[in-house]
């Protein structure tokens, strides 16, 4: 069995799981009852002066039937008092000492930061994390995004930071800012030990079409709130990915994890502990077995014997566009014995592709009809195989030599394992986009005369 | 289910084997479908309706995520069966027919095919997934009689708790029912041994097939009770039921009249049973294993199978799902009708004389064979010959809510106890007892 513990920032933390600051952990209970179920950590709900919150604060976003996709709020930080909060941290940290404390803290000034600090450290927190993300509310007051958006002022707060903290400090970078890297490098620069990333990104989630509200409505108006879930996983990956290429110390990775699986990406692409938010607010603590169980027997399968092994192992291999092979060359293949008929893959590839499936039983005019411009000479009359088919000759062919690789066909394609895409190299050696702008290859015919112009090649 | 080992060959040529799977393993693309449906409920009430009580959408969310060995793990604590049980549960009436979707009125989880789709997949992937855990060897030795599902499942459970399980069956092939009785487009025998292999890899299982345990003086091939108490740490009765009931008509003994569940073993595991030149088979009774039998012959090819029931069709113990499934292959049920006469021609049988049910007169059904599914004899005789155990007035051994009898070292669970209930309720009564041994021996 692989061992699950991680070493951040010498913090050892049974496991990478750590819940993310937000509802989950508001309060003592409630970590305690996420430490029983499995969790290795919890950043506290964040603390700094109380403020006051609204309802309602949540919106959420649903794709076809599944539930919450999305989901966005317009909730501030802790509105608890700092000394409840903090006795609750004393309390948990003497019951489980084994398991990673992390103090989430926004506050405004020098001296505040100077307070809060000495305040969660004597109550035996493991770890600081400066919320630096929250893109509402309290960037308006200066604080949360308003800072993690500007290089300098972020550099400033954490050297306040630095002054004092005798613990280990993480930076959570808020996703909205054109280049991460910058406050990330900031953050380096002012000798931060971690960042986490990502908090959640501004959006709104719908409108009251009848009343004419954005959503979440609060009464007769709303505020824009901080996107999270599932659906921003993909966007996490990708700043996690541009982070983890010039901050080379542990990173904490957030957005969107929901399962074992999810957390395994984050931490190929550079993460040390993961958090969680939405997920938690979805289904409960207990989603953290099958988090513990997955990656434990992904580890286990792959021969890795710890956490360790894994992190940033895909990080090499998320490179620039320019560098990517251009004579690698994938064609769709569609299994007869699989397909069921639908034709999605026929409407995608001929009004969102290249054209080149067709179907079985058109004569030429009716290909051109159909929008085919290439007609090949004769195409197999395949009979859908499934019981669950429709009858007939149904099943799509695709047109080889004028597959462009793109997935389209594969990814609409209903059936697991049906479409394949399967290599058709175009030419042994690797040549990449760089290499032809090295060479002075880069103008494919069909362009622009006055490019041409330019490069003296008209 | 993994790969068959060599140590019960069954014979090529089995009736059985023409009967398709009604439920075949999902593909992964239609398990996460089906998975990512459930809701995750808490509390479930799937759960509660489970006489193991798996944690179904702990199971479920796992498939979903792709953790199938993990799902499987979430099975297999609470049903060392659940491979054989996802098959052959009547889902209809026991986690499927809670689930929430009900209430909604929406098509409710596929529950069995998902529990099939995790044991089937994890244990091909992963044969060692469970016996990795073994407990260290415990020195402490259990003898089971009977090695039907009660008997496998404690045996399993035990074994994985480091103690020596030694099961003695009086049949060559073990298994109990759900070798030799389910109907075969569920599971068939095969499948059924396959998952005794495994439950043989958990540890130390030792089957002693061809050895009866008998009350009195045992003979060769037999096992005294006496010997049993003697020489292990605990007994598990694992008995099940015996012979088919009769009716006691006129005619009823000679060929064509079968017992429904002697029929079944033979549909099952005897190649040399042939059902050519039978057109018309009359089936007595309106229990599910009536249902089975019916079921199977018109399937196998009886022109015109029909099941004589003495109420009507409300009244009928048999799921009601289970008849739909019948009379949409066939099978014609005739109510109110209790059989007199088995009328011969000679030897050959060639109707069953009924009364109807109302007074109003008899009628000969015309048939070339009769099929008898109106219960099992109890077995219960050997347990009472083990000291301090106890029957009730049905016959059924009378055992405490760990399932163990009247003497401290001694179990009893599944069909002797309950009076024939399903495969689940066995695993559940193996999990019981071994989890109570285990604890008498200083263990869980
Ligand atoms: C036709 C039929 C169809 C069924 N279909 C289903 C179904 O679809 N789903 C479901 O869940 N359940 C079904 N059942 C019920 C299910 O098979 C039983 O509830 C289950 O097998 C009971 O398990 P058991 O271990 O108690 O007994 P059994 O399975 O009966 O096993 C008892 C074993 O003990 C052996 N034995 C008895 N006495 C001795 C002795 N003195 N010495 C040595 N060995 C002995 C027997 O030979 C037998 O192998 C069906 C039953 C029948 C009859
Ligand atoms: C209701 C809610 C409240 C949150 N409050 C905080 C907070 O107080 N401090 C903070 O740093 N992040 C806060 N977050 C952001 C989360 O910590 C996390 O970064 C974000 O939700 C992305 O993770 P997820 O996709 O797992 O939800 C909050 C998120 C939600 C949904
Ligand atoms: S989830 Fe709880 S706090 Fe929120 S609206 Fe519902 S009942 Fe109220
Ligand atoms: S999308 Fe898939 S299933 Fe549908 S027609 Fe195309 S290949 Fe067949
Ligand atoms: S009741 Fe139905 S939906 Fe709910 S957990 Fe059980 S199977 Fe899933």
């Amino acid at each position: 069995m692989a061992n699950l513990e991680i070493d951040f920032c010498g913090v050892k933390s049974p496991n990478p799981f750590w819940l993310a600051s937000a509802p989950p952990t508001n309060t003592g209970d409630q970590v305690k009852r996420a430490f029983d179920a499995g969790w290795g950590g919890a950043v506290w709900k964040t603390l700094g002066n109380p403020i006051v919150n609204v309802s309602s604060r949540f919106g959420g976003v649903d794709y076809g039937s599944t539930k919450l996709m999305g989901l966005n709020n317009i909730e501030l930080i802790t509105d608890r008092p700092l000394s409840v909060n903090l006795a609750e941290m004393l309390d948990v940290k003497k019951q489980y000492p084994k398991h990673t404390l992390i103090a989430s803290l926004m506050v405004d000034t020098r001296d505040e930061w100077h307070e809060i600090i000495q305040k969660v450290e004597d109550v035996g927190s493991d770890l600081i994390e400066l919320n630096f993300g929250c893109p509402h509310g309290m960037c308006e007051r200066g604080m949360g995004s308003a800072v993690g958006a500007e290089p300098e002022v972020l550099k400033t707060i954490v050297g306040w930071v630095m002054e004092k903290a005798t613990i280990p400090v993480i930076v959570k970078l808020t996703p909205n800012i054109g280049d991460i890297t910058e406050p990330a490098e900031a953050a380096l620069e002012a000798g931060a030990h971690a960042v986490s990333l990502i908090n959640t990104i501004k959006s709104i989630v719908g409108v009251d079409l009848d009343r004419m509200v954005p959503l979440p409505s609060v009464g007769n108006a709303s505020s824009n709130g901080g996107y999270c879930g599932p659906a921003v996983k993909p966007i996490a990956l990708h700043l996690l990915g541009q982070v983890a290429k010039v901050f080379p110390r542990p990173i904490s990775g957030i957005g969107g994890i929901s399962n074992w699986r999810d957390a395994a990406e984050f931490i190929a692409l550079g993460s040390t502990s993961v958090q969680v938010c939405t997920a938690v607010m979805h289904y409960g603590y207990r989603i953290v077995e099958d988090m513990i169980e997955g990656l434990s027997d992904f580890l286990d399968d792959r021969g890795m014997s710890s956490v360790h092994e894994l992190i940033g192992k895909a990080t090499p291999q998320y490179q620039e566009w320019g560098e990517l092979d251009l004579n690698h060359h994938v064609v769709a293949s569609i299994d007869p014995d699989k397909c069921i008929g639908c034709q999605l893959c026929f409407v995608a590839c001929m009004d969102g592709s290249h054209q080149c499936i067709h179907i079985p039983g058109m004569d030429d005019e009716a290909k051109r009809r159909a929008g085919h411009t290439v007609l090949p000479t004769s195409i197999p009359d395949r009979v859908v195989k499934t019981s669950a088919g429709a009858p007939g000759a149904r099943v799509p062919w695709v047109h080889e030599d004028e597959c462009v690789g793109c997935n389209l066909c594969q990814l609409v394609c209903p059936v697991e394992g049906c479409i394949t895409m399967v290599e058709q190299r175009k030419g042994p050696e690797v040549e990449t986009w760089n290499d032809r702008v090295a060479r002075g290859d880069d103008l494919p015919p069909g362009g622009l005369d006055a490019t041409l112009r330019a490069r003296g090649k008209l | 289910m993994g790969e068959t080992k060599a140590g019960y060959p069954l014979p090529a040529g089995r009736l059985e084997e023409a009967l398709k799977d009604k439920k075949p393993l999902y593909t992964r693309g239609e398990a996460l479908t089906e998975a990512n449906r459930c809701i995750y409920c808490v509390d479930a009430p799937c759960v509660k309706a489970c006489p193991t009580g798996i944690d179904i959408p702990t199971f479920i969310h796992k498939i979903a995520t792709d953790n199938v060995r993990g799902a499987a793990r979430t099975i297999f604590e609470d049903n060392l069966l659940g491979y054989s049980c996802a098959r052959v549960c009547p889902v209809e009436v026991l986690c499927v027919g809670d689930c929430v979707y009900n209430g909604w009125g929406r098509e409710p989880i596929q529950i069995g095919r998902l529990q099939r789709y995790a044991t089937e997949t994890a244990l091909a992937r992963d044969p060692a997934l469970l016996s990795r855990t073994r407990k260290p060897k415990s020195g402490r030795r259990v003898a089971l009689v009977g090695a039907g599902p009660a008997s496998l499942a404690a045996a399993g459970h035990l074994a994985l708790d480091g103690h020596h399980a030694v099961i003695f069956e009086r049949k060559s092939i073990p298994g109990g029912l759900n070798a030799l009785g389910i109907a075969p487009y569920k599971l068939q025998a095969d499948d059924a041994l396959d998952e005794i292999a495994f439950i043989e890899a958990l540890g130390d299982v030792e089957i002693r097939t061809g050895t009866s345990v008998v009350a009195g003086e045992p003979k060769a091939g037999e096992v005294g009770v006496g010997s049993l108490l003697a020489d292990y740490d605990a007994v598990f009765l694992g008995l099940g039921l015996g012979a088919d009931n009769f009716l006691g008509v006129p005619g009823e003994d000679g060929p064509g009249v079968y017992g429904a569940t002697a029929l079944i073993e033979r549909i099952k595991v005897d190649p040399s049973l042939s059902l050519a030149g039978l057109s018309r088979v009359a089936i007595v009774g309106g229990g599910n294993t009536a249902i089975d039998v019916a079921r199977e012959l018109a399937l196998l090819g009886v022109p015109d199978v029909f099941m004589v029931y003495r109420k009507g069709a409300a009244a009928m113990p048999g799921y009601a799902h289970e008849m739909d499934g019948a009379r949409r292959e066939g099978v014609r049920l005739v109510e109110h009708r209790q059989p007199t006469e088995v009328v011969r021609d000679g030897e050959r049988v060639v109707g069953l004389r009924v009364a109807r049910t109302n007074g109003e007169g008899d009628e000969v059904l015309t048939c070339d064979a009769v099929v008898l599914a109106i219960g099992q004899a109890r077995l219960t005789a050997l347990a009472a010959a083990f000291e301090g155990v106890k029957l009730d007035e049905r016959g059924r051994v009378l055992v405490d809510d760990d399932c163990r009898t009247g003497n401290p070292k001694v179990f009893a669970g599944g069909d002797c106890v309950n009076g024939g209930k399903e495969v689940v309720n066995a695993a559940q009564h193996g999990k019981l007892a071994a989890r109570a041994m285990g604890r008498m021996f200083g263990r869980g």
